[in-house]
């Protein structure tokens, strides 16, 4: 006979559980409205999804920071704050970009069930990032993950089902490695807690040499399926054909939220290894952090495709992002958090550029929606499209004052802190790679500069802006000024941002 | 009148902005009535500038980013004030000189935006804010090349822009690692340069930031062996990019090592004036014997104004108050004599479309005018005395002379190379008979042309003739840097080597 459980309601303090719950609750209410009634127009879907992740932003803002809730299983610190709120921004933005001019073209909008599927998606990455159960981690990864697969494969073309399918591998392939990897955390420590983890590591010392092999195991395991969802080296060969594959927004959406969720997972979990001052754990994570962002550069450097070059440069900036991570300081981990928030409003900003000029027809070139030649002139054709795109590609160059300098000022200006702090001169030849890459990466963001400025446009009757509709110009409109306006916010932002995650001890 | 900077920096971008606005045809009045009142301001600036005092005057400081310690932090000295006026006046005569029809709106648009990025380079009085403006100046550099160029603008432009990014963003490591050294002793973060002067840093420490801020400014001046962008750069710009180039943006590099290397580093600038002086005697004779194998009128001053630049170098690293006052002076003679050659250069490809000296000869009988405002301008840029170019470069070279007289004389050689090659491009295209048909019926110097150039001469003759109310301000400037370099030098060699004046003044 087992005993009967009792559990006050008090106790499971169910007020962390609400930003994941509104999200589902929101997801299937849409579900229920599409049951009652089924011509409903997008436009109220997109709304309501909007009117949604707007309540949920709420709830997340106005949580209590460090507490824990639901058995222990959700924490609410503040790493999972700022990134929820990031997260829940970026899908703000994103959503309103299925405001095409026309139904018919991505008929993927026009099944409520893409805004559902959306809904959970954004409350796996919640969960993920809300919690440091490892069984918990894993649960809204694969929620968030299976979701996204069936979005890219919603966009409906050649290329889309075969981005997703190849996202579906490696994806499993990541989720297999995680879960090895946990086995091995639990085998080791007999815990899925990582705070749990974290104690019996150092009571157990980091010196046992009979720990250290299997605990090197964990770690490997763990990077894997980090670096496949980050897109590290060598596990980012899949990002380049899914991006191209996706549709552009949402591509845009890929190159931030899935990483950044996965971001602050691999800042738990490694993070409690970094914090035990186990050398090789951040030694390999800066090599390949270092490696992944020198390769894609290269890679970037030779592409004839926008949305490719895109796809590179966000692999680069991933391992920038790895680098900082790699160091465990508080003021590195904020500016990661900094740096996503500013990459955010450029790279989806981007993106959507490309999304107003998305074709039916490949009309530029045999294989590519957006050959670099297709932009060619547009600074006489549509002057202000030009020049928003030049502004993010600026940005996106690190070009002061617009958004991503600042960025990239902070997270460098960590390093270089850490470099002085601990009087390493390695850590000085790291921050001098990161901006001999952001040197490099100079180069391809310029490319498209020059082409749309410098060049001739082409002799061509196609209107490379046809998608462009009034609420796609609004969100482009506002990710512009956003950007260019950085400075006056970074101040606000930067405190914010510093002040949770410090008071979550990271 | 405190907010005077302000008004100077965001006046420009305010009237750039609006510009979008003013009609095609008239956009051209527009940019010269801007850029008219833009250098009136500078000139007012200069007017209420108390010149007996040597330290930052209308300085004004709001935090901007506090967490950070980013602040908007301007202020001009002795040093400054001068530079900031010759931008401001050579934008003015660079829009009058303006020949080109082609989007004329783009270009004045985005002159009057470059123009704000030199303004706030020279004002800015931290290192965030100033490396703002230096990086942003690449832009619409970037974009007068590559949109108004010749045959290989795209290249030119992309390589200007990558070698001054590169460099630029190695000098932000060493900013980001002074401003951590900054806060590790004082507790606050601050990228105030006037905060970081009194920093005293570790010799070895000193001696890496030395050639990490090195980078980023010898690659903006251009210093050898990081010159090739230069040319290509000149090349290929349209005559306004070239005067912009010359006059202003290279100046930024020369201006970086007396604001930041100097009185940041005393001692790592002592110890490697020998390697830095031999970079710079290297970029003076080899950039002269290549400026006279150029064909092309235009490389030849282009490789002239390379040449010119170490001269500068050296006098700023004489570490004594002659030789950085000379070089100081050197920035705005070269300034305005490189802009007026460039203008001429100009002029008459404008008129032949070829720059080739093997197309002229004889010019000096058809074209008079042009041709005595080009020999005032070549004996300028030779260091003839009584005109702007002899007071820079001698002064220059008679500071550096207490460190080394033989490199002086290997530097001295500038003068004797530049009379060779300036010479023999004067004779070559001026004098003799005039061989080819086209060139008999060039029309002479226009109105809008002679506007532009004869203001350039009187300053040369004016400023050749009676420097003392520029040289003053700056001379003070200096002396206070000098003896606060004597005073945070660490080493012996470097207060033997930093001399002080006798008549010091103090720094704020």
């Amino acid at each position: 006979m087992l005993e009967p459980i009792s559990v006050s309601l008090e106790s499971l303090n169910l007020i962390t559980l609400s930003p994941m719950l509104i999200a589902i609750v929101g997801a299937l209410l849409i579900l229920v409205i599409d049951l009652f009634k089924d011509t409903l127009d997008k436009t109220l879907y997109v709304m309501l999804t909007m009117l949604i992740l707007f309540i949920d932003i709420g709830a997340t803002y106005s949580l209590n920071i460090n507490e824990r809730g639901f058995f222990d299983l959700l924490l609410a610190d503040g790493l999972s704050v700022v990134s929820q709120l990031i997260i829940l921004l970026a899908s703000l933005f994103f959503v309103p970009l299925a405001l095409t001019a026309s139904n018919k073209r991505f008929h993927e909008y026009a099944y409520p069930e893409y805004f559902a599927l959306f809904l959970f998606m954004v409350a796996g990455f919640q969960f993920m990032v809300s919690t440091d159960n490892l069984i918990l981690i894993f649960v809204g990864l694969e929620t968030a993950s299976l979701s996204l697969y069936t979005l890219i494969a919603m966009h409906n073309t050649r290329g889309a089902h075969e981005a997703a399918v190849k996202y579906f591998t490696m994806g499993a392939l990541a989720a297999g490695f995680f879960l090895m990897g946990s086995v091995a955390i639990y085998a080791l420590t007999g815990s899925v807690e990582l705070y749990e983890i974290a104690k019996i590591l150092q009571s157990q010392g980091a010196d046992e040499s009979a720990l250290m092999l299997p605990m090197m195991g964990g770690v490997v395991l763990m990077l894997v399926a980090v670096g496949f969802k980050v897109s590290l080296f060598p596990f980012h060969m899949w990002t380049p054909d899914v991006y191209e594959g996706s549709s552009a927004p949402m591509a845009g959406y890929m190159s931030i939220v899935p990483k950044l969720a996965m971001v602050v997972v691999a800042m738990r979990i490694f993070g409690i290894y970094i914090n035990l001052d186990i050398e090789a754990v951040s030694y390999l994570i800066i090599i390949i952090a270092v490696i992944t962002m020198t390769l894609s550069n290269m890679m970037a450097l030779v592409q004839k495709d926008v949305k490719r070059m895109l796809a590179y440069s966000s692999i680069s900036h991933a391992g920038f992002v790895m680098a900082a991570l790699a160091l465990g300081t508080t003021k590195a981990n904020s500016s990661i958090f900094l740096y996503y928030a500013m990459f955010m409003v450029t790279n989806l900003g981007a993106f959507a550029m490309l999304w107003i000029s998305q074709h039916k027809k490949k009309h530029f070139d045999e294989r590519y929606d957006h050959p670099f030649e297709k932009f060619s002139g547009m600074i006489s054709v549509s002057p202000m499209a030009a020049v928003i795109m030049g502004i993010f590609m600026l940005s996106l160059a690190g070009v002061p004052p617009f958004s991503l300098f600042w960025g990239k000022l902070y997270l460098i200006s960590s390093v270089v802190d850490f470099a002085v702090a601990t009087a390493e001169t390695k850590y000085i030849v790291l921050a001098i790679l990161m901006v001999l890459n952001s040197a490099i990466a100079a180069y391809y963001y310029l490319k498209l500069v020059v082409y749309m400025f410098l060049k001739a446009p082409l002799a061509s009757d196609t209107v490379v802006y046809a998608n462009q509709s009034r609420p796609l110009n609004v969100v482009i409109g506002v990710l512009a000024m956003v950007t260019i306006t950085s400075i006056f916010y970074v101040q606000p932002l930067l405190e914010f941002i510093t002040y949770l995650v410090s008071s979550s001890g990271y | 009148m405190d907010g005077i900077l302000t008004i100077l920096l965001f006046f420009p971008l305010l009237a750039g902005l609006l510009g979008f606005v003013v009609n095609k045809d008239s956009i051209r009045a527009y940019g010269i009535a801007v850029a008219s009142i833009e250098f009136l301001l500078s000139l007012w600036l200069w007017m209420s500038f108390d010149v007996t005092h040597a330290g930052f005057q209308f300085v004004e400081n709001i935090p901007l980013v506090s967490d950070f310690g980013i602040s908007y932090y301007v202020g001009v000295d002795g040093i400054s004030l001068f530079i900031i006026i010759m931008a401001t006046l050579m934008t003015l005569i660079g829009i009058i000189a303006l020949n080109i029809k082609k989007d004329i709106k783009n270009l004045i648009i985005t002159l009057l935006f470059l123009e704000v990025a030199m303004v706030g380079v020279f004002i800015s009085l931290d290192a965030i804010l100033f490396y703002l403006f230096w990086e942003f100046s690449l832009v619409p550099m970037l974009y007068i090349i590559g949109a108004w160029g010749g045959e290989r603008r795209l290249y030119a432009a992309i390589k200007f822009f990558l070698y001054t990014f590169t460099g630029s963003l190695i000098m932000l490591v060493g900013m980001l690692y002074v401003a951590y050294v900054y806060h590790s002793v004082s507790g606050s973060w601050s990228f105030a340069i006037t905060d970081w002067y009194a920093l005293i840093l570790p010799l070895d420490v000193e001696k890496w930031l030395f050639w990490a801020f090195f980078l980023g400014f010898a690659i903006k001046v251009p210093m050898f062996p990081f010159h090739t962008w230069l040319p290509y750069a000149h090349g290929q710009a349209p005559t306004v990019g070239s005067v912009i180039l010359a006059a202003v943006l290279l100046k930024m590099g020369t201006y970086g090592f007396i604001r930041f290397s100097l009185p940041m580093f005393p001692d790592a600038s002592v110890l490697y004036i020998t390697p830095v002086a031999i970079l710079a005697i290297i970029m003076i004779i080899y950039t002269a014997m290549v400026a006279y194998a150029q064909e092309d009128m235009k490389q030849t001053i282009a490789y002239s104004s390379v040449s010119h630049m170490g001269v500068i170098i050296i006098g700023t690293f004489a570490m004594n108050a002659e030789g950085i006052t000379g070089s100081v002076f050197l920035m705005l003679s070269h300034g305005i004599v490189s802009g007026a050659l460039f203008l001429l250069v100009g002029s008459i490809y404008d008129r032949r479309h070829t720059k080739l000296m093997s197309e002229f000869g004889g010019l000096a009988s058809v074209m008079p005018k042009y041709a005595v405002i080009y020999g005032i301008m070549l004996m300028a840029s030779v260091g003839l005395p009584l005109t702007i170019g002899f007071v820079g470069e001698y002064l220059s070279l008679a500071g550096f002379y207490k460190i080394s007289p033989i490199m002086t004389v290997l530097a001295g050689t500038s003068i004797i190379l530049g009379a060779v090659y300036m010479l023999n491009l004067y004779k070559r295209s001026f004098f003799g008979p005039v061989t080819h048909e086209a060139n008999a019926t060039l029309n002479d110097l226009d109105g809008k042309e002679l506007a532009a150039l004869v203001p350039l001469v009187l300053i040369v003759v004016w400023l050749g003739v009676y420097p003392k109310p520029v040289l003053v301000p700056i001379d003070n400037s200096v002396k206070a840097l000098t003896s606060f370099m004597h005073e945070k030098a660490q080493t012996r060699v470097a207060k033997a080597t930093i001399v002080v004046s006798k008549k010091n003044k103090e720094m704020k």
